[in-house]
This record gives structure tokens, C-alpha cells and sequence, in this order.
């Protein structure tokens, strides 16, 4: 027996590493823990390397909020039916065909009922409600959100047997003739050694890791916001990459948000998101404008924000309302900056008085009148504007008029390992390795090549954490 | 008033929340959180009073300790509840009692007792106090009938006024126009969410208490205490009417109405404080305020001492011990009625009250949609 002490959660496990584990789970989020209790309750045992400590434990998982599942008809929690073919053209249309349609479908496919599966593992759900947006058909929104869910899958992990340890970064695999042997992690200051008959890699993807984001982006990097988890470093991503795995997705692609650029750096989670867009017009730091706000309804086009944002000169933008529009969304946890008139608030937002009326003058100037409808894709567009404003597009007239700014918030890289139908990591020959499996946002690039669609990035974690889980046990135990 | 300290972190925790509100399947509060977009200090000193402390929003919290918000909505809604208790106490000189409650309660009744035991010492003298009586007036011949109820019958009247002023303190200080308080189907509807203990049953899966995990202890140990008292209040009450007008004067057969009914409520009293009792101390103290554990335990030890007392004078009425047990009894039960406007029972009337703002607020919304 060899015990760990984790000294951030002044907590002793004893876990008995001198043994061979059938599985190992690296990373402790949602993907991870659907792994880990799938080859648990398929007979094998199990230990998972949670890198964060246990206060902070679930990676992304904690900061989420539902997740999207097929479903033939609506149920407790769900309004209606969501079929096959509608979740494929949503995800169609988000991605612009940037997807493997055989991974993706067999996502879907497998997400069916999904929700089911995650309540008899503790999972609990609640009806749809206010805060549900628009997506209470579609998604299954957590009682509580997902820490709640994450603490439900930890209580089941450890009542049904599986070893966890906390902070243990994992920092390399040795993996001889293309199988994985062990791995090697961190705990305290101290590495350690880890054997099993196979490993899911469930650790998440790179956005954390600021050096490797400006690898990426360049100098734009400096000025992104990490909604999530600072846990997730990348680094068995490189791993696994540095060892011949094959890659997947754009490392430029990730899911990104516009958020309120007064966001902590790491971990700010939902509630430095800004609802306003689609009411407000969106200016640059030169005061002019670059996309069409009103688009289509706001969950339909968060997404974009983060990279239309992250375009723009240092990565800022300002969304700009009346008071018209100030209880039109959901409150954000930053108050709006305020003033009586444009050129005071431009001067407060250090743009450029002039050049902000002229924007704002143009905008006023080219709305239609139409009947406004916030729930509806109303009539109130601009005529002759470049871009265009084409829903709810109101003069900017009624004083006094608030400002937010704007930064890209990061929520996940898609840059990824390809994977096959059995979650198995596909190496640079094409070959998949036989031990090797992957789960949740290191692999989410497989399905998701750009764009994003809410609650998403949990169904991928969730219906490919149960594969590696399942696949991974099979190989160990048959 | 409360300190500005305790206002601007129930403020800066909700403007958190209502940014976020993962928690709103849980339970009221949130929903009453977002039918506001800022926190007047009254719809704060609401909010808090409508919390009943399940804590499930504290572990299901993304920015709990040590997330750099620290983010503790129970505890941060316990402290202003407990200075809305304060604000309405009257009268005002006895406002210190909410703050050292424990030792407060602790010695009024330990006063309360002994002043009980020795003035019927010193009247009705020791051979009729430690001399056993049976039959018919068996308790007046220890302590006469007219100290036994006119002492406790002005008390009671004192209690009514006390509460009835410190509920019109608490509404007109967190709720809103009076005539609220009156809205009928609202009282339905706050009565059903206080007999169930609904929002202690967080989104149906329980509180998360005594520590993470999901249960449902709390709330039937809660039953129990509500339950039981009011069976002993019945049990009082049935007695009252059979001695005064159906003149059947006390002690009664162990199967009367009034004997029954006191027995299964002390019995449930006894077991619900002492779990409850169990409960705190085994709890996890992150999402409580450290402040009002003594209020806490002194109400629970008091009701536990009622009950416990209560019952050992039923086994015991017909022994000489039977004349001390009344006295201590009745000594125990004093404190408890003395010190209720001062302590932990104020619970029960604000929440009540932040109950019927809860249900008028959301019957206002469901017709004006």
C-alpha cells in the first residue's frame, strides 16, 4: 500500500499503486467520470488522476450547465421530442460542415435518453425554468448545474469502488509498441508511477495553457479571458501528440464567447457572460461596428461572439444599449457602464466621441420602425446598413445609455487527438492504438471543427467517456 | 439596522447569483432573486428570511471557497437573517439577547427553574412537594391552580403581542404594504410550503445536510419538532377544556386525549431536537454563520429539556418525585416561552411571513402573465 497525502485537500487516500489497474482514468470531469464508471461497473477496476484538488475537481464540467440529448419525446424535464435528423442539422449548420458525420451521428445516436443514464448515476435534473433560455426541449439542464452533477458522479465513483486521487497531474505515458504500459504523475512534489491495462485520456483540452494559446493566435492570445478550469494545461495532449497520435482541428478553433472583458482571468464561468448583444449595437475600439447583432436569437449565436471579438484591433468591442433595452436580459454580474449621453459614455469607454455618434447617428438613422418582439424574430431591422442590424434593431435614443465591454472568453480548444467509433486514439499511421482512448474535449475536434451549439461539448464528453469506459474495460478484462 | 458590512455581502452575493442562477430548481429563493435585477436592503432582509438553509446551492456552488468570489450564499444569508431578528425585537432593550443567545437562554431558564422549584418549596412546603398525590388535583395540591394558570395565561397574551409587533416590524422592514400580508390564496399557499418544510427538500432530493450529501434527515427530524409541539400545544389545550368546562380536573388517565396526545408530541419533540442536536454537531460549519449556533442549540436543548421533563412527570406522577418534576418542568417551560420572542422561534414567524411575500409575488406573476 502506498499512500498519497493531498496536501491542498489535507486529505489521505490510500491507494495501492505496486498493483496493475485494469483502467486508468486520467482527468476528473464529466468525460473522465462517465469513463471511470463505466468500466467500473463493467467489472474492472479503476483509478482516476484527477489534476485539480478536490475543491476544485471536474474541469470544465463544474462550470457547465445542461447538456443536449435526443430524445423521441419530452419527459419530466424536456418540452418535446428531439430527433435524430434535427440535432444533425443543428450541428450541420453551427459547424458548417466542419464535422465527421460518422462520429457525430453516433454521437447523437448514443445520446439518446442519455439522460436517463446520468440520473441512475446520481445525476439530477431540474424542470425547465426561467434560466433555461430558449432551450428547454433540447437540453436537460442539471439541478444545481454541473458541479452539482460532478459531485453526484464523484459520490457514485466512490461508492461503487473507484480510486481517486487529487492533485496528480499526470506528465508523461510510457507506451511501448504503440500500448500504453503506465504513467507517470505528480502528487505533492513527489512523482509517482501508475501501471494499467488501459488508459482513457480524459484531461481536457489546452486552453489554459497561455503559452501554447500564443502559439496559436499570436500576440491577440495576451487578451483572451479562460472561462474555465485553470487545470487544463494541454499537457497530455501533447503528450499524446509528441507520441505520434494523429491531431484533429484547427488549434485557432475553440469554443469562445464574448464575455465581460472585467472577467477574472481563469474561472469566471457563466456569470461574466452578457446577454445584450442582440439589443444593443456592438462597436470596435475605432466606434464602428463589425457584425449583424440581431442576427438570430442569442443562444443560436453566443458562439460566434468570441472570434468575431478576438478579430477585432486588441480584442475588445463594446456593446451599447439604451435604457430601453436594460432589463431585457439577464442581469450580469458587472453594473454597465453609464452616462447621459453617447459622447459621454464614449468618453468613459475611451473611444472616440465623435466617431461613436457618427455610428450611432448612421444606426438610428437606417432602423425601420417595426412592432419589437425580445422573444420573437421581430421586424425591427435596419434598411441600407452595412452590416446590417436585422432583428430587434431600435433607435439608441433613450437616455441613459450603458455600455459593457467585451472580451473573447475561452471555453474550450478543439484542437484534438482523432479518435475512431471506440473512442480508440488513431495514431499517425491510421492505425488506432490498441489501449489508447479518449474522452470529452481532447477529442471534442473530431465532431466539432468549428462553431458550437449549447450543451454540446457534455454530450460528447458524456457519450464518449461511457465508449473509452466501456472499450477500455473490454480490452483490459474481455 | 444591519450592518452595512452584512447588507453589501448579501448584495454581492445575490448580484452573483442572479448573473448566474444554476441554483433555482433548488429552492425560493432564487426565483424571488429573479424577479429582481438590484437588491433593495428590504428585498435582501426578504431573501435571507425566506433561505431555509438547505445549503444545496452552497456545494452545487461553482464559486464557493476557494474559488477567489467566495462565494457562500447560506452562511452570507444567515447573518442578515439573524440581524433582522434583532431589528425586530421588542422591546428594543432586549435586542443584546439575539447576540449572546446561548448564554442568554442558558441562564433564564436555569433562573426560570429555580425560581419555580422554590417558591413552591417555600409555599406549598417540602412534605407536599416530595410526598406522593393521587387521584384528582394531584398537581394543584403541589402548585395551586390559580399560580399554575395565571402566570403562564399573561404570558401567553405577552407572546401574542411581542410576535404580533415583531411581525409588523419584519414586514413593514422587508416586505411591502400590509395588505399583502393579507392576500388569502398567499396564505394558502405559504401554509402548504410550511407544513411540507417544501424548500427543505431542495429541488426534491433533500438538503445538504448534515454535510454534502443529499438527505432527507433534517427535514423529517424538523417534522417531528413542528409536529410534536404542536401536539403537546394540543395536548395543553384539550387539558384546558376539560378542566374548565367539562370539570375534569388534571391528572388524566394514560388513556385520555390529553395524555395521548402529549405523549406522541413530547416523544417526537424529544426525538427531532435530540437529532436535530445530533445533526448540528456532526455538520459541516462552512455554510452556517457561527454566529447563531448558539441560538440554534439553546432553542434545540430547550425543547429536548421540555420534552424530556414532560415525560418523565407522566412516568413518574404517581411517586414522590412527581412534585419537583412539576416544578422543573414547569421552571423549563417558562424559559422556553420567556425566551421565545428572543431567540431561534422568531424563525418561524419570519419565514412564515417571507413565505406569504414568496407566494403573493409568484401568484402576482402567474396572473400577469
Amino acid at each position: 500500500m502506498i499512500k498519497v497525502f493531498q496536501r491542498k485537500s489535507k486529505q489521505q487516500f490510500t491507494v495501492d499503486l505496486t498493483q496493475i489497474y485494469d483502467v486508468l482514468v486520467i482527468g476528473g470531469g464529466n468525460a473522465a467520470l462517465c469513463a471511470a464508471m463505466t468500466a467500473r461497473k463493467a467489472g474492472a477496476t479503476v483509478v482516476v488522476l484527477e489534476a485539480a484538488p478536490r475543491e476544485f475537481r471536474g474541469g470544465n464540467s463544474r462550470h457547465t450547465r445542461n447538456l443536449r440529448y435526443m430524445h423521441a419525446s419530452a419527459n419530466e424535464h424536456l418540452t418535446g421530442p428531439y430527433l435524430e435528423d434535427e440535432f444533425w442539422e443543428d450541428l450541420y449548420r453551427v459547424t458548417e460542415g466542419h464535422t465527421n458525420e460518422t462520429l457525430a451521428r453516433l454521437t447523437i445516436r448514443q445520446s439518446n435518453n442519455v439522460g436517463a443514464w446520468m440520473a441512475r448515476q446520481g445525476g439530477m435534473f431540474q424542470p425547465a425554468m426561467r434560466g433555461t433560455l430558449h432551450l428547454a426541449r433540447t437540453n436537460g439542464f442539471f439541478l444545481g448545474g454541473g458541479k452539482a452533477l460532478i459531485n453526484a458522479y464523484y459520490a457514485t465513483a466512490n461508492k461503487i469502488g473507484i480510486d481517486i486521487l487529487y492533485d496528480a497531474e499526470v506528465h508523461d505515458l510510457q507506451i511501448q509498441d504503440g500500448r500504453f504500459v503506465a504513467a507517470s504523475f505528480v502528487t505533492g512534489n513527489t512523482t509517482r508511477r501508475v501501471r494499467a491495462q488501459s488508459v482513457v485520456v480524459a484531461s481536457g483540452g489546452f486552453q489554459a495553457n497561455l503559452n501554447w494559446l500564443k502559439e496559436a493566435w499570436g500576440q491577440p492570445a495576451d487578451n483572451f479571458i479562460i472561462r474555465g478550469t485553470p487545470y487544463n494545461q494541454g499537457r497530455l495532449l501533447r503528450v499524446l501528440l509528441d507520441q505520434g497520435a494523429k491531431p484533429v482541428g484547427d488549434p485557432r478553433q475553440c469554443h469562445a464567447v464574448a464575455i465581460d472583458a472585467r472577467a477574472p482571468k481563469f474561472d469566471g464561468g457563466i456569470v461574466t457572460r452578457l446577454d445584450c448583444v442582440p439589443f444593443s449595437i456592438v462597436v470596435n475600439r475605432h466606434a464602428r461596428r463589425f457584425y449583424d447583432e440581431g442576427e438570430d436569437f442569442w443562444p443560436k449565436r453566443y458562439a460566434i461572439w468570441g472570434r468575431l471579438v478576438a478579430q477585432q484591433p486588441d480584442q475588445i468591442a463594446y456593446a451599447i444599449i439604451d435604457a430601453k433595452c436594460i432589463d431585457l436580459f439577464m442581469p450580469s454580474v458587472f453594473p454597465p457602464i453609464q452616462a447621459d449621453s453617447i459622447s459621454a459614455l464614449a468618453a468613459k469607454l475611451e473611444l472616440d466621441a465623435a466617431d461613436l455618434e457618427t455610428t450611432v447617428k448612421a444606426f438610428n438613422a437606417a432602423v425601420r420602425t417595426g412592432s419589437f418582439n425580445a422573444d420573437d424574430l421581430d421586424d425591427c431591422a435596419t434598411d441600407g446598413l452595412s452590416p446590417p442590424k436585422s432583428h430587434w434593431a431600435r433607435p439608441l435614443d433613450k437616455p441613459p445609455f450603458y455600455g459593457y465591454p467585451l472580451r473573447p472568453g475561452i471555453t474550450f480548444t478543439y484542437l484534438g487527438v482523432t479518435v475512431d467509433a471506440k473512442a480508440q486514439v488513431v495514431m499517425q499511421d491510421e492505425r488506432p492504438a490498441p489501449n489508447i482512448f479518449a474522452a470529452g474535449e481532447i477529442m471534442a475536434g473530431n465532431i466539432l471543427g468549428r462553431g458550437y451549439m449549447a450543451g454540446f461539448g457534455m454530450t460528447i464528453g458524456t457519450v464518449f467517456g461511457r465508449i473509452a469506459g466501456k472499450e477500455a474495460a473490454r480490452y483490459a478484462i474481455g | 439596522m444591519p450592518s452595512d458590512k452584512v447588507l453589501k455581502e448579501a448584495d454581492r452575493v445575490m448580484v452573483i447569483c442572479n448573473a448566474c442562477r444554476y441554483c433555482e430548481g433548488f429552492c425560493a429563493v432564487f426565483p424571488a432573486m429573479e424577479r429582481r435585477r438590484t437588491f433593495e436592503d428590504r428585498d435582501l432582509k426578504y431573501l435571507a428570511n425566506l433561505c431555509h438553509n438547505c445549503r444545496d446551492c452552497y456545494y452545487a456552488c461553482q464559486y464557493a471557497p476557494p474559488h477567489e468570489y467566495q462565494l457562500n450564499v447560506p452562511r452570507a444569508l444567515a447573518e442578515l437573517r439573524l440581524e433582522t431578528y434583532r431589528d425586530a425585537v421588542w422591546p428594543g432593550v432586549f435586542a443584546g439577547l439575539i447576540k449572546h443567545n446561548g448564554p442568554a437562554v442558558a441562564s433564564i431558564t436555569v433562573l426560570s427553574i429555580a425560581a419555580v422549584l422554590l417558591l413552591t418549596i417555600v409555599f406549598s412546603g417540602p412534605p407536599t412537594v416530595f410526598s406522593t398525590h393521587l387521584g384528582e388535583n394531584a398537581f394543584y395540591r403541589v402548585i395551586p391552580y390559580a399560580l399554575m394558570v395565571i402566570p403562564f395565561s399573561s404570558l401567553a397574551i405577552y407572546l401574542i403581542v411581542v410576535f404580533l409587533i415583531g411581525l409588523n416590524r419584519f414586514w413593514r422592514d422587508a416586505a411591502g404594504k400590509p395588505a399583502d400580508f393579507t392576500d388569502f390564496r398567499a396564505n394558502g399557499r405559504a401554509l402548504w410550503d410550511a407544513l411540507r418544510l417544501k424548500y427543505l427538500a431542495g429541488g426534491g432530493y433533500g438538503c445538504n445536510y448534515p454535510d454534502e450529501r443529499f438527505s432527507h434527515i433534517r427535514r423529517w427530524l424538523h417534522h417531528c419538532v413542528f409536529y410534536g409541539f404542536l401536539l403537546c400545544l394540543t395536548s395543553t389545550t384539550v387539558a384546558a377544556i376539560y378542566d374548565h368546562f367539562l370539570h375534569r380536573p388534571a391528572p388524566y388517565p394514560v388513556l385520555s386525549w390529553p395524555v395521548v396526545l402529549g405523549t406522541i408530541g413530547g416523544v417526537a419533540l424529544l426525538v427531532g431536537s435530540a437529532g436535530l442536536l445530533y445533526l448540528k454537531a456532526r455538520m459541516d460549519s462552512q455554510p452556517a454563520t457561527p454566529r447563531s449556533l448558539g441560538m440554534d442549540i439553546g432553542f434545540l436543548v430547550l425543547l429536548f429539556l421540555t420534552s424530556l421533563s414532560g415525560l418523565l412527570l407522566l412516568i413518574l406522577r404517581e411517586t414522590p418525585a412527581m412534585g419537583t418534576l412539576l416544578a422543573v418542568h414547569l421552571g423549563i417551560v417558562m424559559g422556553l416561552f420567556v425566551t421565545m420572542p428572543y431567540g431561534k422561534f422568531i424563525h418561524a414567524i419570519f419565514r412564515y411571513a417571507a413565505l406569504v411575500k414568496n407566494a403573493h409575488e409568484s401568484l402576482r406573476e402567474d396572473n400577469s402573465r
